[in-house]
């Protein structure tokens, strides 16, 4: 059975799919955003945090190191990342949890453990477990293994995908999939390189193929201020969603500055300073617009 | 609201509190006059019936129901044959900062001069003090128990609806009954049985006398009124009044005004605990109005006018002051009044009606601190009903609070209640479950388990008070096994639990024989039937709870002594005994591993779930079914109202990381910030709680408003709920918090780790999140308040 390197899991989560939700985050992201609010889960390797807000100084870490990687500093104590061996001898010591290890090994069958303790709760509610990330189709045998786990446990699944991943992938898992939440961010494909890191040819066509499935499917668009709310990409993913075989909820996601102080707590730079949330109205504008496409747009999700 | 809604509303709202004494006055000459010269109950019921003619009458502009038990709104009484205050009570209550009870001048002279020198020495709590006995007082001044019969008589009761089809005619020809069944050559009892009888007859008299004389003065009130509209009012208020309760109450308005007298006789008669709660209104009124309604004699708007200046009405009745130390304490104005909604018939069906939906909205509208609603929610309810109260929460009154009707029919049904009974019943005060109308459910204090704990780990010795209060259970440092341990903790609470209850016998039995309560009689059954008083075992079920506190305080002490003492060796039980003893001085970091690096409470974690399973099961082992000496039996609730703050400011700093003198937990929440898993695995802990062995359980939650946005959140919720509800939790109430809780947040996170925020796309704990985050969250808060 294959193991899985997941960063986070959180039960009553209630903005993801129906009901009440226990959401399992994969780490490791094929793309990186400049707006995400989640930088630990880019990487696909396992990394130190840690938070000085609750470091009380009292030098357990360094002791315990094995590999002596951990200097006290002006800004408290760091890891040299290039000794830290991730042994996780400084988390257990430190009494006051401001050292952890972002991201941790997990089994189908320990997962399973922790999702089916709230079965009750997602009878109650028509919930169930939303697989998001990072970029869950990244670690596909581990997610193909899971989400046939929970549908023998008759548990709703949910995949929140960036769609970046190889056809196969999702034609292996969307049997297993009762809902896709798919982002979808920007129709230029050089524009999508310059802010993800990837083109969007292989997210829209797993859009287009996706579409003809049984599966359904609840399109996500993040709206970033300057980036992709400009009239020609509204049109653009207007017009592309209006062509699809099959019509698909749209949700639109307005940016929010909550990843900065993450970013610092990450020590990782942050690309969008300057950007603040979209304002109401410049919402209710974008969802008319995408409206007369014949779409159903909400806010939110 | 209307007009005069808003007005009735703004008076009750901005009138202070004042203190009054012509019920002690009144009082006070009647048993220096008269002590002696009957058996105690119908002295009880002549001294009731002299307040009933003598006190003050008010009608107030605009009122639509009428009576009051001062001389007017917010005038609270005194009880001096109960506890009589000194004038350095008097002085405190005037002048301190939170709540104050003001006390005019002439009422510090009739103090001086007649009450205080009259019952000096003769008060129950004067009598009760000086007989109880120094090891109860060692150890109830150690704050190992609360005592709630030392301040106010036994209450905790609830109505049901029976006064509603009868009038005191009717009970007084019940009684009369009840009297010429008496059997005189083979019952020892009945002449003692023929005086109570005598005076809950002379009591349903008082109380029409009270209501007529209301009757009276509106009345002459009419005929001196020029408002044709005004006018005609005060002739239905006293047509009304002369009417019931007199009578059965014939249409809606009358009911209203049924139920006021009912209430303020139980409330002038003693002041018995959480005032008096109505019961199930939404279906004892309902038939009235649905009548009225289908014949076209009143509208919803009429209808809703009524009951609102009804509701109103709760509020102008803040609770008796304290005497003595509790008097400097802040305390609170509300008295518990809880109204029950929704919950199923007596035939088992579903109970929600128009009225229970009006109710609510009531609630909304007039949101005083007064009178308190709840919800019973049915596997039978429908979510209609709970959204509808849920829309009301999320406006961060903290009300109405959810209780689980299946589980409360459950709970009385394993305590022996007839299933009619036990469905006919409900929750009062804060969450007590209870037979409306047909049972005695005292509380009789709280039992500081976290303290037992303490004494245990020092061996009998209180290391606050540094007095010898326990037995000698060992010295905790030679305790090889976790077990050892444990099983002293049993002794100590054994030790405990005996003090506590001989007392609680005595002064049951001091009530029994010098403070019936001739007038409450009446309205519960089977009262009359036994001709037995309801202090004294009259009615058809007669409980006393003892209620546990700290339970996630001691859950996570264990958890911690069991895992790095006895498990992991992490520490030495006199390394940490050491560092308790100093406060942690000096010992954050063990004091962080301590809390942070345990099992705790909350988390939907075996291995404390586990230790609270243990502790419960030990209370429920130690105390359920000890008889008492009505011929019922005890039984435990777990919950605190406050005294988690009292009882952690007689402890030391405890196992967990808490600092001495500290609050404990609440209810049966987890340690404020243990829990870190979210609201799911705070249910799931809470629901390996037996709700159904318990008399009631208390649960709060916190949520910042986003969480509750728009339907989504209240679908979430409302799920949350009905989830809980199939583990049988038995009562759970949301805190939705505002900015200012947040700006405590920031100060304090160590308090509010559990405190969940919707950040955008998804949630998180609010302390988790960056400083500038909250800031913006705070802001956002803000907005949403104006």
């Amino acid at each position: 059975m294959s193991k899985g390197l997941i960063f986070d899991i959180k039960r009553y989560s209630i903005h993801d799919g129906p009901g009440i939700q226990t959401t399992v985050f994969l780490k490791g992201c094929p793309l990186s955003c400049w707006w995400c609010h989640n930088p630990e889960s880019q990487s696909a390797a396992r990394e130190m945090l840690y938070r000085a807000d609750r470091c009380i100084g009292c030098g357990a870490c360094t002791q315990a190191c094995p590999e002596g990687a951990i200097a006290h500093t002006p800004d408290g104590f760091i890891a040299d990342p290039d000794r830290c061996t991730l042994h996780g001898e400084c988390v257990l010591v430190c009494p006051a949890d401001a050292r952890e290890i972002v991201g941790h090994e997990i089994s189908v069958d320990g997962l399973l453990k922790e999702i089916e303790k709230d079965a009750l709760f997602f009878d109650e509610s028509g919930g169930g477990v939303t697989f998001s990330g990072g970029e869950p189709l990244s670690q596909p045998q581990f997610l193909t293994e899971a989400l046939r786990a929970c549908r023998e446990m008759d548990i709703h699944t949910t995949v929140d995908t960036c769609g970046y991943a190889p056809r196969k992938v999702f034609e292996a898992i969307a049997p297993l999939t009762r809902l896709f939440l798919f982002d979808l961010k920007i129709m230029d494909p050089e524009l999508h390189r310059k802010y993800t890191g990837v083109s969007n040819e292989l997210v829209l066509s797993n859009i287009e193929w996706l579409s003809t499935q049984e599966a359904e499917m609840i399109i996500r668009i993040p709206i970033i201020p300057e980036i992709n709310d400009t009239p020609e990409n509204i049109e653009a993913t207007g017009r592309f969603l209006a062509g699809l075989p099959k019509k698909l909820e749209v949700n639109l996601l307005p940016y929010h500055a909550a990843a900065h102080q993450k970013y610092r707590r990450f020590g990782a730079p942050y690309r969008l300073p300057h950007l603040s949330a979209p304002p109401a109205v410049r919402l209710e504008e974008l969802t008319g617009r995408l409206s007369q496409f014949g779409l159903s747009v909400f806010t939110g999700g | 609201m209307n007009e005069r809604i808003e007005r009735l509303r703004k008076e009750s709202f901005e009138t202070p509190v004042t203190l009054n004494c012509e019920r002690a006055e009144i009082i006070t000459d009647f048993y220096r006059e008269n002590l002696g010269k009957y058996s105690i109950p119908m002295t009880r019921a002549l001294a009731f019936k002299v307040l009933c003619t003598k006190k003050s009458i008010y009608i107030g502009k605009d009122e639509l129901i009428v009576g009051e038990r001062g001389p007017f709104p917010k005038s609270v009484s005194t009880y001096p044959e109960l506890n009589c205050h000194s004038l350095d009570d008097l002085e405190v209550l005037d002048t301190r900062g939170k709540n104050p009870y003001r006390v005019p001048e002439k009422c510090r002279e009739v103090y001086r001069d007649k009450v205080i020198p009259y019952w000096r020495g003769r008060t129950m709590r004067d009598r009760i003090f000086a007989e109880i006995g120094e090891e109860w007082k060692e150890t109830y001044t150690a704050g190992y128990f609360t005592e709630f019969m030392e301040q106010r008589a036994p209450g905790h009761t609830t109505l049901d609806g029976k006064f509603y089809s009868k009038g005191m005619e009717d009970f007084k020809q019940e009684i009369a009954a009840s009297l010429d069944s008496l059997d005189f050559k083979n019952d020892p009892d009945a002449t003692q049985k023929r005086e109570q009888l005598k005076a809950m007859s002379i009591a349903c008299d008082a109380v029409v006398l009270f209501a007529e004389r209301h009757g009276e003065l509106a009345s002459k009130m009419a005929e001196a009124e020029s408002d044709p509209v005004r006018k005609e009012e005060l002739e239905r208020i006293a047509a009304n009044c002369m009417h019931v309760p007199r009578h059965a109450p014939r249409d809606f308005w009358e009911a209203l005004q049924m139920y006021w007298f009912m209430h303020l006789g139980t409330i002038t008669e003693l002041n018995g605990w959480d005032a008096m709660n109505p019961g199930h209104l939404d279906r004892y009124f309902y038939p009235f109005y649905s009548r009225e309604l289908e014949v076209g004699a009143i509208t919803r708007q009429r209808a809703k006018e009524l009951l609102s200046a009804f509701w109103i009405k709760f509020n102008n009745h803040p609770a008796p002051p304290k005497v003595g130390v509790t008097a400097a304490e802040s305390g609170t104005y509300n008295d518990f009044t809880n109204i029950n909604l929704g919950g199923l018939l007596p035939d088992g069906t579903d109970g929600v009606n128009e009225i229970s939906y009006m109710m609510l909205e009531v609630l909304d509208e007039i949101h005083l601190l007064q009178p308190q609603a709840n919800i019973q929610l049915s596997r039978k309810t429908p979510d209609r009903f709970l959204k509808a109260a849920a829309r009301i929460i999320r406006k961060g009154y903290g009300y109405p609070s959810i209780f689980n009707a299946d589980t409360v029919i459950e709970q009385m049904i394993r305590a022996g209640k007839r299933v009619e009974d036990a469905r006919e019943g409900g929750t009062s005060g804060c969450v007590e479950t209870g037979a409306f109308g047909k049972e005695a459910y005292i509380l009789t204090g709280y039992l500081n388990t976290p303290k037992i704990l303490e004494l245990t780990l020092g061996n009998g010795v209180d290391p606050v008070s540094g007095k010898k209060i326990g037995i000698e259970s060992g010295d905790p440092a030679t305790f090889k096994t976790f077990d050892e341990l444990y099983a002293a903790f049993e002794k100590q609470l054994h030790h405990i639990v005996e003090i506590k209850i001989k007392g609680n016998q005595f002064i049951e039995r001091m009530y029994a024989e010098h403070a019936p309560a001739v007038f409450l009689s009446v309205l519960i059954d089977d009262c009359i039937k036994n001709g037995k008083d309801y202090n004294d075992g009259g009615p058809r079920y007669n409980t006393n709870y003892i209620q546990c506190v700290g339970i996630g305080t001691i859950t996570d002490s264990l958890s911690v002594l069991k895992k790095h003492v006895f498990e992991e060796k992490t520490f030495r039980m006199g390394e940490v005994l050491k560092a308790m003893e100093g406060n942690f001085e000096g010992r954050e970091a063990m004091r962080l591993t301590l809390a942070n690096k345990t099992p705790r409470w909350g988390n939907d974690d075996e291995y404390a779930d586990g230790l609270m399973s243990r502790v419960f099961n030990s209370l429920f082992k130690e105390i359920d079914g000890r008889p008492n000496t009505k011929g019922g039996y005890y039984h435990i609730d777990m919950l605190p109202t406050t005294c988690h703050i009292y009882f952690g400011s007689v402890m030391g700093a405890s196992p967990d990381g808490r600092f001495a003198h500290a609050p404990l937990s609440e209810g049966i929440s987890p340690v404020q910030g243990a829990d870190r898993n979210g609201p799911t695995a705070v249910i799931k802990s809470c629901g390996k709680m037996d709700h159904i062995r318990t008399g009631g359980t208390l649960l709060n939650m916190k949520f910042m408003p986003k969480v509750l946005e728009g339907e989504n959140g209240i679908d979430k919720i409302s799920k949350l709920v009905r989830t809980y509800f199939r583990y049988d939790g038995h009562h759970v109430q949301f805190n939705v918090v505002d900015s200012k809780t947040l700006r405590d947040a920031q100060v304090h996170p160590e308090n509010f780790r559990d405190l969940i925020v919707r950040v955008a796309g998804y949630s998180d704990y609010f302390c988790d999140i960056g400083k500038d985050l909250q800031e913006e969250i705070i802001s956002r808060t803000t907005q949403e308040e104006v």
